[in-house]
């Protein structure tokens, strides 16, 4: 049975576009968001999922190397991030997790940005104000709420642009998320909460963060939701544009709920064999978000050259994000202390001075 | 210039902050209908709107985040934390968020929010609202920690700390609120002493005598008590914990020779005890004496009808001032 309206009010059900076979699911409603979609877009949208694996397997080959220190791989859940991303206005901002490497990457944020972290040149990757994106947050749930102050100030500035935060389903569980779903509701401001349930949180599965869909705890709150099949891609398109429509005409936020799988570990750091069967990954792999879209195109007859085309883009794209990647040099030590304030501080300006000074000693000694 | 309390001042101080910049936002519990539950907001919400002077739900952490929120969108926001002992939800949020988000984005986004909230014991209150929590915000780096004694103090640092473009924490001693003294609102022509720097209260020769907050009056009642047995106290009012002004302290202490540093927090890792680990490290061979530290104790804050015991007043800051002295005492041991 297909839902008439895209929002949730039980059960375990999830809106798809396209079926795991790659028949085009009709929705009444949420058709109407995606009219404008060509054949070119699709292709558009396959290629945006590849090249974002092609960057995720990299940057795991070159942590496996010893270039990076940790890596996120968002190996699975890129129909979720790319379908939304791809829904977002220019002038809406992102607080995202660790994990968005997709949606950074579409907000504008250069391959070799999002390694800068991991790198451990730097705490972020860009610049938040340019690629309107904050940087990526590592406490769970945290940027939740900044969201909520920033939805606080497009409501203040009576402008139309959305506050749109990622997160997961373990933050779910954090009390930031909740009082974050608490101050959007009361205030109704334009936030949007794109929670990507990919099961599990490094190694919970998400039966131990709810019992009820996760969906559910946002209606609690007073905020709609809208629970998705998150490795469709034309699902996650059609329900974050349908959401930020009904934000930007109601100045209140939504929920969405994108049902996927983390296909990678949690981190480099991680071994999921020893919390996951082998074979609830091999089902998931039969819905892979990329195997979806090409289905859909080739029943269209239109995915001729398709991968070809992604897999040299994305080669040409990995080979110079290594190339980047390695030429990521040491910052200088003085780093340390820049920016710790915007203005003069005493204290630091006299450990910064030390810090030089005893490393001067060694030069000379050396030379 | 006309007289005021330390509340009255902080409510004008905000009150300009408010028209002067049309970016400044408060945001708190019970800050707008009700005026705060100390009124320092008094009539802020009706005459800047629900807007700019918000009532939030009751989630400390979220009142911070938001304010952040406020902030990567260009506001200026001003947080009321209802006591002291009340901050600990919105820990989280300033640590790993507040102090570190400027550095975190290079510099690419300021942070100027300011974090207001009474500190301090001797109301006779129950738990969880007599707290000096000022060591967990000068441990951490990014943040700016204030606090102030008069009122005059209280307007300026209060609009100094708002135009700030770092966090500020900014304390406000909360059985002062009601005290009275002079108030100069007047903004040109005015000089502002630099929000950093410390302020020497009452010269002296014998000791240095550094306070802030609260203590900073019962310093001031002690070196007067001190003066009549012929004792010369200096009286140095910190003002700020991070950074500290040290230069003023160590130039002090060169001259007398000896030290107290009093606080109502807890004793150990405390403000006095960086203080001194520095004077110790940088003017040694002007010491006369050990530097002494009168403190709170390393307890829970006590039930009301205990905490005169517990609180330093000026007989325990004149037991520290004879300590440095070398003079006879009661024979007890330092704790």
């Amino acid at each position: 049975m297909t839902r008439t309206s895209p929002w949730w009010t039980d059960g375990d059900e999830t809106i798809a576009l396209v079926s795991e076979d790659g028949e085009r699911i009709p929705h009444p409603e949420l058709d109407t968001m995606i009219t404008d979609l060509t054949i070119d877009d699709l292709r558009g949208l396959y290629r945006d999922m590849a090249v974002v694996r092609r960057i995720d397997t990299e940057a795991t080959a070159l942590q496996r190397q010893g270039e990076l220190g940790l890596w996120a791989p968002l190996l699975g859940q890129e129909a979720a991030q790319v379908g939304s991303a791809r829904a977002l206005r220019t002038d809406d901002f992102v607080f995202s997790s660790y994990r968005e490497h997709a949606v950074a990457h579409l907000r504008g944020a250069k391959p070799v940005e999002l390694l800068r972290m991991c790198r451990g040149t730097a705490h972020s990757g860009w610049d938040p104000l340019e690629i309107r994106m904050a940087p990526m947050q590592i406490i769970i749930g945290a940027q939740t709420l900044h969201a909520v102050g920033y939805g606080m100030g497009i409501r203040n500035q009576e402008s139309d642009d959305v506050a749109v935060t990622y997160f997961g389903d373990g933050a779910t569980s954090q009390g930031s998320v909740s009082e974050a779903m608490v101050f959007a509701a009361s205030f109704n401001l334009p936030v949007l909460f794109f929670c990507q349930n990919n099961q599990y949180a490094i190694s919970e599965p998400v039966g131990l963060q709810s019992r009820a869909p996760l969906a559910q705890r946002a209606l609690g709150f007073g905020i709609p939701a809208i629970r998705i099949d998150g490795n469709d891609v034309l699902a996650a398109l059609a329900a974050t544009r349908f959401a930020l429509a009904h934000i930007r005409e109601h100045g209140a936020p939504v929920f969405i709920e994108a049902i996927t799988y983390r296909m990678g570990p949690h981190t480099t750091s991680d071994d999921p064999s020893r919390y996951r069967p082998e074979q609830e990954l091999e089902d998931w792999r039969t819905r892979d978000p990329l195997l979806r879209l090409e289905r859909l195109l080739a029943a269209a007859d239109e995915s001729t050259g398709l991968r070809d085309l992604a897999d040299s883009e994305s080669d040409e794209i990995a080979r110079v994000l290594r190339e980047e990647c390695l030429a990521l040099s040491d910052p200088d030590p003085e780093e340390i202390f820049a920016h710790v304030y915007s203005t003069e501080h005493r204290v630091i300006d006299r450990q910064r001075s030390f810090l030089s000074a005893y490393l001067g000693m060694f030069e000379e000694e050396g030379s | 210039m006309t007289v005021a309390t330390m509340r009255s001042a902080l409510n004008a101080g905000l009150r300009r902050a408010l028209s002067e910049d049309g970016d400044v936002v408060l945001i708190g519990e019970d800050i707008g209908r009700l005026g705060g539950v100390f009124r320092v907001t008094d009539g802020l919400q009706d005459e800047f709107g629900p807007r700019r002077v918000v009532d939030a739900p009751l989630a400390e952490g979220a009142i911070v985040g938001t304010a952040i929120g406020l902030a990567y969108r260009g506001f200026r926001p001003v947080v009321e934390i209802q006591f002291d002992g009340f901050i600990y939800p919105a820990m989280d949020q300033i640590v790993t968020q507040l102090a570190k988000l400027h550095y975190r984005t290079r510099g690419q986004v300021r942070f100027p929010v300011t974090i207001r909230m009474p500190f301090g014991g001797g109301v006779g209150a129950v738990e969880h609202h007599s707290e000096s929590p000022e060591a967990y915000f000068a441990h951490t780096p990014g943040l700016r920690v204030v606090t102030c004694a008069t009122p005059q103090d209280a307007y300026d640092m209060l609009r100094q700390s708002i135009s700030d473009d770092d966090p500020v924490i900014f304390l406000e001693p909360k059985r002062r609120y009601h005290t009275r003294g002079e108030l100069d609102e007047s903004v040109s022509g005015r000089v502002l002493h630099p929000l950093h720097e410390g302020r020497v209260l009452r010269a002296g020769s014998d000791v240095t005598l550094v306070v802030y907050g609260a203590l900073v009056q019962t310093a001031l009642d002690a070196a007067e008590a001190a003066a009549a047995e012929g004792v010369s106290l200096e009286v140095i009012d910190l003002r700020s914990l991070s950074p500290v002004d040290d230069r003023l302290i160590e130039d002090s202490v060169v001259r007398t020779g000896r030290l107290v540093v009093a606080h109502e927090a807890p004793l150990q890792g405390g403000v006095g005890a960086s203080i001194v680990a520095a004077v110790t490290d940088r003017c040694f061979e002007f010491l006369e004496a050990p530097p002494t530290i009168i403190a709170g104790f390393d307890t829970p804050y006590p039930p009301a009808k205990l905490e005169r015991h517990y609180v330093p007043d000026l007989d325990r800051i004149l037991d520290g001032v004879d300590r440095v002295l070398g003079r006879p005492h009661a024979g007890v041991e330092k704790p």
